[in-house]
C-alpha cells in the first residue's frame, strides 16, 4: 500500500472580484477537488488554460490560502502547521516554473541563485554551500565553470536546468513542475524530461506535473487528473485515463490533441468539442461541462456529479459514466 | 500523377543580419516551391529561420537584416525586384499572413469589424459601409459566433481563439493566392487549436488558397500539411510529402527530431536526445551545419556543404550519407 504524500479534501479556492467597496463576484478557480498524490509517483494534471491547474497546485502548497477544504501532507493538516513547521514544509517542497527567463534573478550569479535556498533554510555556509551547489549543478548537467556566470549567459534549456537545480538545492521530497517544459524546443524538452525521470528515481522524488501538452504528461506521469473549469473530472492511472477515458470531456480533449500519424487526419473523430470553455466567474449550473456535452440529460443541468470509482481507482465525475 | 502548378518558388534565398556581433547567416540558400492549392509546412526548432523565410517572402525583413541573393517567384514575377509600392499592393491582397499572437497583431483601439474591413477599402476601393458588411460576412465564414455583435467589439472583448478567427478572416478578405500562417495555433489550447486547424483546412479547400504553414510542432504538420520542408540552422535539410516524412524520414536530423517527441509509439522510459544545442548563426559550423550533433558524421561532413539530392521522386535530402551512395 502506497502512502499519500499529499491529499486534498474538498479543496476550494475562490478569488473575489472587488468593486470599490464590495465584492461583486467570484472566480470559481478550484471547486471541491479531492486529489491524492502517492509518495514516489508523478501525478500529471491536464486541462485547458484557466481550468484551475495552477491554482490547485498553489493552494496545495499553501501559497494560496484555500477558501474551504483541507490539504493533508503526510497525513497532517497543513492549515494547522505552526510557523516553524510551515518553514520545514517549505523546505520539503519546491517549484519549477514555466518561464526560465523570468524565474531567475538576472542580478545573481548562478552560485547565488542555486545557493539561495541553502541560505534561507540555514543549511550550509561558505565553502560547504559552494560544495553543495557544485554537486547539484553537476547533477543537472552543468559544470563548475558555470558557477559565477549570470542567467543571461545561458540558453533556455540550460536556464531550465538551473531552475531545477535551485528547486533541488534544499533537498526537497516534492517538486511542483508547472509547465516546466512548455517553453522549450522538442530536442531540449527531451533532455529535460529524461533528466527529470532520472532525478525522480535517484532522489526518490514525488512530482506534480502540470502541462497542457498531453503527450508530455503521458510520457512522464504515473497518474493523471483532468480538470475542467475548476473541477477534477477524471483521475486514474496513465493507462486508465489515456487508453480508456470515460468522461466525454477527456475523450474530446484526447481526440483534439494532434497525433504524429498523418493518416489520423482522415479518421472520423468520435467526439469533436465545439464552442469554448465557459468563464469561471459564472460557471454553468450542475455539471460544468453540460452545455458542450454530447450526452447531457436533465440531471446534468441541476446537480454537479461526484467522482465515482468506475473500477480499480479510476475516478470519473459524470452522471452518465455507465453509458459511456 | 498530374503536373501541379507552381505558385511560389523560393530559389537559393540568402538572408543575413548585420549585427555588431557579426553577420548572422539566418538563411543559407533556401529552396522550395509551393504548388497551387496545397498546404506546405515549414518545420524546425527556434532559430532555424522559419519566420525569417516568411518575412523575406513578404519583403518585411527589418534592418539590420537584408535579403542578399536568391529569387522569390510568385507566378513567375520576382518579388525581390518589386518596388516598395508594388509590394504594398501585393501584401494583404495576393499574399497575406497570420501571426502567432493575435493579441498583439490586432489594434486594441479599433473594433474588430473595422479592422477586418480595412483590406476591402485599401485594396479593393470599397466604401466603408459596404466593406464592413463584407467583413461581417467573412467573419461568419470563419465560424465566429454572432459575427454581427462581435464586429462591434474591441479585440480585448474576444477570447484568444476568437481573435485568431478574426485574424484569419482579415487575411482571407482579398482571397489571396498565398496565406502564410506563422505558428497560428501555438498559443491556443488543444481543443481550440483543433478547431482552427479544421477551419483553415476547410477555408483552404473552399477558396483554393495555398498555405505556407510555419510551426515547430511536428504533430500539427502531420495533421494539416500536404508537403513539408524541414529546416535546421538556416538550411533546408529535407523536403517531401507528409506521409513519407513520418514513415520514412531520411535526414539524420529529421530522424532524431522525430524520436525526441514523446508519443504513444515511444514506449521506452527514455526519449532519444540530440546531443549539443542549436548552433549560433554567426560563424556557423562549416560543411553541413548539423554535423557537430549528428550521430552519423563522416569526415566529409565538416568540409563540404551537402547539396540537396532527390533520393526518390519528390523527396530531397541534403546529407552526405546519400551523396556517397550515388558516387
Amino acid at each position: 500500500m502506497t502512502t499519500n504524500l499529499f491529499e486534498c479534501l474538498k479543496l476550494t479556492k475562490y478569488f473575489p472580484i472587488k468593486s470599490v467597496f464590495r465584492e461583486i463576484g467570484r472566480v470559481h478557480a478550484v471547486e471541491e477537488v479531492n486529489l491524492a498524490i502517492p509518495k514516489g509517483q508523478t501525478v500529471g494534471l491536464v486541462g485547458e488554460s484557466g481550468c484551475g491547474k495552477t491554482t490547485l497546485a498553489r493552494t496545495l502548497l499553501y501559497l494560496l490560502q484555500p477558501t474551504t477544504g483541507d490539504v493533508l501532507y503526510n497525513g497532517e493538516k497543513v492549515g494547522e502547521f505552526s510557523r516553524k513547521r510551515l518553514k520545514v514544509f517549505r523546505r520539503e517542497t519546491a517549484i519549477v516554473f514555466q518561464d526560465p527567463y523570468s524565474s531567475l534573478d538576472p542580478r545573481m550569479v548562478i552560485a547565488e541563485v542555486v545557493g539561495e535556498p541553502l541560505v534561507i533554510h540555514r543549511i550550509a555556509k561558505g565553502e560547504d554551500r559552494e560544495d553543495i551547489v557544485l554537486e547539484i549543478l553537476k547533477r543537472v548537467g552543468l559544470k563548475e565553470e558555470h558557477m559565477y556566470r549570470y542567467p543571461h549567459e545561458f540558453s533556455g534549456g540550460q536556464r531550465q536546468r538551473l531552475a531545477i537545480a535551485r528547486a533541488l538545492a534544499a533537498d526537497p521530497g516534492f517538486i511542483l513542475l508547472d509547465e516546466a517544459t512548455s517553453a522549450l524546443d522538442v530536442s531540449v524538452q527531451a533532455k529535460i524530461l529524461n533528466m527529470l525521470g532520472a532525478l525522480k528515481i535517484d532522489l526518490g522524488l514525488t512530482y506534480l506535473f502540470i502541462s497542457h501538452n498531453l503527450s508530455v504528461v503521458r510520457h512522464l506521469s504515473d497518474r493523471i487528473g483532468v480538470m475542467y473549469v475548476g473541477r477534477l473530472i477524471e483521475f486514474g492511472t496513465r493507462e486508465q485515463v489515456f487508453d480508456n477515458p470515460v468522461h466525454p470531456y477527456t475523450k474530446g480533449l484526447l481526440a483534439a490533441s494532434p497525433s504524429l500519424d498523418p493518416d489520423d487526419r482522415n479518421r472520423p473523430r468520435e467526439v469533436a468539442l465545439e464552442g469554448e470553455v465557459p468563464s469561471a466567474i459564472n460557471p454553468p449550473e450542475g455539471c460544468r461541462f453540460h452545455p458542450r456535452c454530447p450526452k447531457n440529460e436533465p440531471t446534468c443541468k441541476k446537480t454537479s456529479p461526484e467522482l465515482v470509482d468506475v473500477g480499480n481507482g479510476h475516478l470519473v465525475g459524470c452522471h452518465r459514466h455507465d453509458t459511456a | 500523377m498530374e503536373e501541379k502548378e507552381r505558385l511560389l518558388t523560393v530559389d537559393r534565398l540568402k538572408t543575413q543580419f548585420f549585427t555588431y556581433g557579426g553577420v548572422v547567416e539566418a538563411l543559407d540558400e533556401v529552396c522550395f516551391e509551393i504548388h497551387k492549392g496545397e498546404i506546405f509546412g515549414l518545420v524546425g526548432e527556434s532559430g532555424c529561420g522559419k519566420s525569417v523565410t516568411a518575412a523575406s517572402i513578404l519583403q518585411l525583413v527589418q534592418k539590420p537584416g537584408k535579403v542578399i541573393s536568391g529569387r522569390i517567384l510568385l507566378n513567375d514575377e520576382d518579388l525581390l525586384q518589386k518596388s516598395e509600392k508594388e509590394m504594398d499592393s501585393i501584401r494583404g491582397s495576393r499574399i497575406s499572413i497570420i501571426f502567432q499572437d493575435p493579441t498583439s497583431s490586432l489594434n486594441p483601439l479599433f473594433k474588430i469589424g473595422y479592422q477586418v474591413s480595412e483590406p476591402y477599402v485599401y485594396h479593393q476601393g470599397k466604401r466603408k459601409a459596404a466593406a464592413i458588411r463584407e467583413a461581417v460576412e467573412i467573419l461568419k465564414q470563419t465560424g465566429l459566433p454572432d459575427p454581427h455583435d462581435k464586429a462591434r467589439n474591441y479585440p480585448h472583448e474576444l477570447s484568444g481563439g476568437m481573435r485568431q478567427r478574426a485574424m484569419i478572416a482579415m487575411a482571407l478578405t482579398c482571397q489571396p493566392d498565398l496565406l502564410i500562417a506563422d505558428e497560428p495555433t501555438t498559443n491556443l489550447d488543444v481543443t481550440i487549436e483543433r478547431q482552427i486547424l479544421d477551419l483553415v483546412k476547410n477555408l483552404q479547400r473552399e477558396f483554393g488558397t495555398s498555405v505556407l504553414w510555419i510551426t515547430h510542432d511536428m504533430a500539427v504538420i502531420a495533421q494539416i500539411c500536404d508537403r513539408v520542408c524541414v529546416m535546421y540552422a538556416g538550411n533546408v535539410v529535407e523536403k517531401t510529402d507528409v506521409r513519407t516524412l513520418f514513415k520514412n524520414p531520411c535526414h539524420p536530423y529529421t530522424v532524431q527530431l522525430l524520436r525526441a517527441i514523446p508519443s504513444e509509439a515511444v514506449t521506452a522510459d527514455e526519449l532519444e536526445e540530440i546531443p549539443g544545442s542549436v548552433p549560433r548563426l554567426i560563424r556557423p559550423p562549416t560543411g553541413c551545419r548539423f554535423h557537430p550533433r549528428c550521430n552519423q558524421t563522416m569526415s566529409i561532413c565538416s568540409r563540404l556543404k551537402p547539396q540537396e539530392i532527390e533520393i526518390e521522386p519528390e523527396h530531397t535530402v541534403a546529407c552526405h550519407l546519400f551523396t556517397q551512395t550515388e558516387v
